[in-house]
């Protein structure tokens, strides 16, 4: 594997890292299988792109496109809580409506950041000042956002508000008992995971020079991959090391990516991927010490 | 130095998850990326291929083709990408938009030469059709509309003003209308255009156009073209020659149209994939649009649309329907 690639990889899994930590905080905090990631995706992807284009600031598009994901959770949360519909069915909702929203945000099916100013663009100067080409540059200021992201996650789930939304999604009876008002928690635990999906959506758009309206071609999968592979390779006990894992997970995904695209003597092919994906989550359920939320229940705590 | 010893640090920490295959010496590599399986596309990468063949470029003797499908997946295409960028092949060919924009993403150095690209400036591929000025090329399959406007005229001689009709709400429509608003007038013929935002308003567009068209041209938009037998309808009754911008409408009742086959896109595509092997440079090559169309005429059609197709024409066509 070339260095390019392989640093590569590195980058498109830090970037679906967001969405790994977005699908954690769904999937395991709140226990709520959410489908709006495939929407909420191209969302973020689709507001940044829009955005910048026409000419405003790619922090500020980038913001707005976070708070545009936000507003897809609380959509999928306020379906389910208010108007009582399945989680599910819910989360499916929103994401074929945000296709839609999504062609209508960009007014035609791809809009190209090729040559535009984004939030990447400040890295230009390290190239030129200290010749570190781009591949290098961009996954270690991934890779510092990662760490923010993190560290801020693991506060806020540890904080009386993120310990209150943890007991939610364990037994939401017990919560309420305790006077936890849990629908707004899962609103707010909702809108904070796509915001972190769109956040995801609208880097990937800018750092691969395009938003289309096919981003979002499964994102729930790799999202879960990423979460339940993490699983499989070290122990979740602490929120700390959870989040960790969902980081290590995706990573782990992209260079198996990669190593498909790199393996041609052992014959796998980029078509073979799918086929990969779904050996991969197998193996991670079925591996000894795995929490399987199809077997048995109980969240990461 | 500083990227190097990074990539070297972690390509250890990794412990060999691929094993690339070294290109011989001397070889010329091609690698191909493509968005996703689909017949047309599949015919562009297969007419890519076979003129490389008859160039003397043939897999396994003197060619390394390597190629790989993003399988519709936007995030795996960048991977692709990346995997190409690195592995330094002497020409990138992208089939179809998002394949392409990756791929510019990834290389400043490396050649690519895009194919199946319906607007590669809106795309952001290429500043300028003419001169590239880049590492990139291509060709689009935008409708070669002037060529279009040139066999309305062939058709129907005395046309003075053309009826069209389209969905506002289509992307790839409006940029064709916005184009054909262009082409006609110097066709010496100006332009009526009727919406129709679904198919069920095909029918009343077409009948609008009556009395104020002398022929009516139908573009490929997914919209018209699925309600086709409407507008073929009030042509019969009204007179009025229909041409449209796929052959497959001519079967449906069109006159005649001359569209292109995605295999010669591919082919197209190849002629030039051979220049950058042979030192050509893409900065230097001006994007092409489809240069082979095939025409199809329909002579029941005609006759009911109250005109008779020059002979030439017909002799020109490759399927004549009767």
């Amino acid at each position: 594997m070339s260095q390019i690639a392989l640093l590569g990889a590195i980058e498109v899994g830090l970037l679906f890292a967001l969405v790994a930590l977005g699908v954690y905080l769904s999937f395991r905090i709140l226990q709520f299988p959410d489908l709006t990631v495939d929407g909420s995706f191209p969302l973020g992807a689709a507001v940044s792109a829009s955005m910048i284009v026409v000419g405003y600031d790619a922090y500020l598009s980038t913001l707005c496109a976070m708070f545009a994901g936000a507003a897809a959770g609380i959509v999928t949360a306020w379906l389910n809580v208010k108007l009582k519909i399945l989680h599910l069915l819910a989360s499916i909702l929103t994401m074929i409506a945000l296709y839609s929203v999504n062609l209508r945000i960009m007014g035609r099916p791809n809009v190209a950041l090729l040559g535009e100013e984004t939030v990447f663009s400040p890295l230009e100067w390290l190239e030129e000042t200290y010749d570190m080409p781009m591949y290098v540059a961009l996954p270690i200021a991934l890779t510092v956002l990662l760490i923010i992201v993190k560290v801020a996650l693991d506060w806020f789930l540890n904080s009386e508000i993120g310990l209150a939304m943890r007991a939610t999604g364990e037994n939401p009876r017990m919560a309420r008992a305790q006077g936890i008002h849990t629908n707004g928690y899962i609103l707010g635990g909702m809108a904070l995971s796509n915001a972190l999906v769109a956040l995801a959506g609208a880097l990937f758009a800018q750092s691969q020079g395009a938003a289309d309206v096919t981003l979002g071609v499964g994102v729930i999968v790799v999202g879960l991959a990423a979460v339940i592979g993490g699983e499989a390779v070290m122990n979740t006990r602490t929120v700390f090391r959870a989040t960790l894992a969902c980081i290590i997970g995706s990573i782990i995904y992209r260079l198996a990516v990669a190593g498909a695209l790199n393996s041609d003597a052992i014959g796998l092919k980029a078509q073979d991927l799918n086929l990969i994906t779904a050996v991969l989550v197998t193996l991670a359920m079925v591996l000894p010490g795995v929490r399987n939320p199809f077997r048995k229940k109980g969240g990461a705590s | 130095m500083f990227a190097k010893r990074l990539g070297m640090a972690a390509m250890a920490s990794v412990v060999a998850l691929g094993i690339s295959a070294a290109a011989q010496a001397g070889e010329a590599h091609v690698a191909i990326t493509q968005i996703v399986e689909h017949p047309a596309l599949d015919a562009v990468r297969k007419g890519v291929k076979d003129v490389l063949a008859e160039n003397g470029y043939e897999e396994g003797k003197g060619l390394k083709w390597s190629y790989e499908s993003a399988q519709g997946n936007p995030a795996t295409a960048a991977q692709i990408a990346k995997k190409f960028a690195g592995a330094g092949p002497d020409v990138i060919v992208a089939i179809a938009t998002p394949s392409a924009q990756t791929a510019v993403a990834s290389t400043k150095s490396i050649p690519i030469v895009f194919s199946a690209v319906t607007d590669p400036v809106g795309a952001k591929l290429v500043g300028d059709m003419m001169k590239p000025g880049k590492n990139v090329t291509g060709v689009t399959d935008m409708t070669p509309i002037a060529a279009h406007m040139q066999l309305v005229k062939r058709v129907v001689p005395n046309a003075k003003t053309l009826g069209i009709i389209s969905n506002p709400g289509e992307a790839n429509a409006v940029s064709l209308v916005k184009l054909i608003e262009v082409e006609a007038p110097k066709a010496g013929m100006a332009v009526v255009n009727a919406a129709a935002t679904k198919s069920g308003d095909v029918l009343s567009a077409a009948r609008s156009l009556v009395g104020k068209v002398d022929a009516i041209y139908i573009p490929t938009d997914n919209t018209v073209v699925s309600a086709f037998e409407a507008v073929v309808k009030v042509g019969n009754e009204a007179d009025i020659p229909v041409l449209a911008g796929d052959t497959g409408s001519v079967e449906r009742g069109a006159v005649a149209a001359a569209g292109f086959d995605y295999y010669d896109v591919g082919r197209q595509t190849g002629e030039m994939v051979v220049k950058v092997l042979q030192g050509g440079k893409p900065a230097d090559m001006a994007v092409e649009g489809v240069s082979k169309t095939e025409l199809y005429v329909n002579l029941k059609s005609a006759k009911k649309q109250g005109i008779t197709l020059d002979a030439g024409l017909v002799g020109e066509a490759k399927k004549v329907f009767e």
